[in-house]
């Protein structure tokens, strides 16, 4: 009954955040819209806090630590998405579009 | 089967549906075309993530996973994406099938490379922990130790406020 006791593993927890972190770069790299982006960069953030989060829980001395850090990505990630948001609101009303295609003036 | 019953086997048993729940919500969130489902995938896949913060033995960052995450993204997500209508189904042979593979590859290259790094490396734990980890000690230390970086990240959030409501207001005259 091995595989009932991955939660208490370390390597459980890399390996799901190496596919979150995957998934992020993938979807960053073949999305078309821009609101696509920004849902593949929360997938990257969620995987680097799984990380963080792994780390503190197994190999800290401080448990703390990783929990905080996590805390301030979150706090990071939630800015992040407004300012993101608001830009992409902007881009819309000025080209009438979210489709990267569409943006290629923007490409300086 | 016997041992299935358990509290420890239980336990098991949901976490491989969490681990279910994160990678499949993963995959929708970047594979489905329509938006609106690729944000439903993102919150299934958060969802999961704070429940494998629950068995990361903090339940307090799996509460604030699901309110800021959940609650607080996908919702302006959602917004967005109402107010920015996009129609990523209408175009006809736009998806690149070179430039999907490529970026499937360069992501699967990452994945196999964090993964081998992650198992082979021989993690050394510390001796002692001193601390339990609890919602005290991290409200504890967010006041004594980590006060400046708390104060910052206050500012850091007035900020994103003021910025987002100016960049969302300008050009609103014009129309």
């Amino acid at each position: 009954m091995r595989i009932l006791s991955l939660g208490n593993s370390l390597e459980t927890y890399l390996v799901i955040a190496a596919l979150l972190f995957g998934l992020g770069v993938y979807g960053l790299l073949n999305r078309r819209t821009l609101i696509g982006l920004l849902i593949s960069a929360e997938l990257l953030l969620s995987g680097a806090s799984l990380n963080f989060m792994a780390f503190g829980r197994f190999l800290a001395p401080d448990p703390t630590t990783g929990q905080i850090f996590t805390l301030f990505i979150m706090g990071i990630a939630a800015a992040e998405a407004a300012i993101a948001l608001s830009i992409i609101i902007a881009v819309y009303r000025n080209y009438k579009s979210i489709d990267t295609e569409d943006l290629e003036e923007l490409q300086g | 089967m016997s041992s299935l019953l358990t509290a420890e086997g239980l336990g098991g048993l949901l976490f491989l549906f969490i681990i279910a729940v994160t990678l499949a919500g993963g995959l929708l969130a970047t594979n489905s075309v329509r938006l609106p489902r690729a944000v439903s995938g993102l919150a299934m896949c958060l969802i999961g993530v704070a429940g494998l913060y629950y068995y990361l033995n903090s339940p307090f960052l799996a509460a604030m996973e699901i309110l800021i995450y959940v609650g607080a993204v996908c919702v302006t997500i959602v917004f967005a994406i109402m107010l920015a209508d996009p129609c990523d189904e209408q175009r006809p042979g736009r998806q690149n099938a070179l430039s999907s593979a490529l970026s499937f590859g360069v992501a699967g290259l990452l994945v196999w490379g964090l993964v081998l790094l992650a198992t082979t490396t021989m993690w050394p734990a510390a001796a002692t922990k001193v601390n339990e980890g609890s919602v005290k000690v991290i409200g504890e230390s967010l006041l004594t130790t980590y006060s400046m970086v708390f104060e910052l990240i206050s500012v850091v959030l007035l900020m994103a406020i003021i910025g987002a409501l100016a960049l969302a207001r300008v050009g609103r005259d014009k129309q």
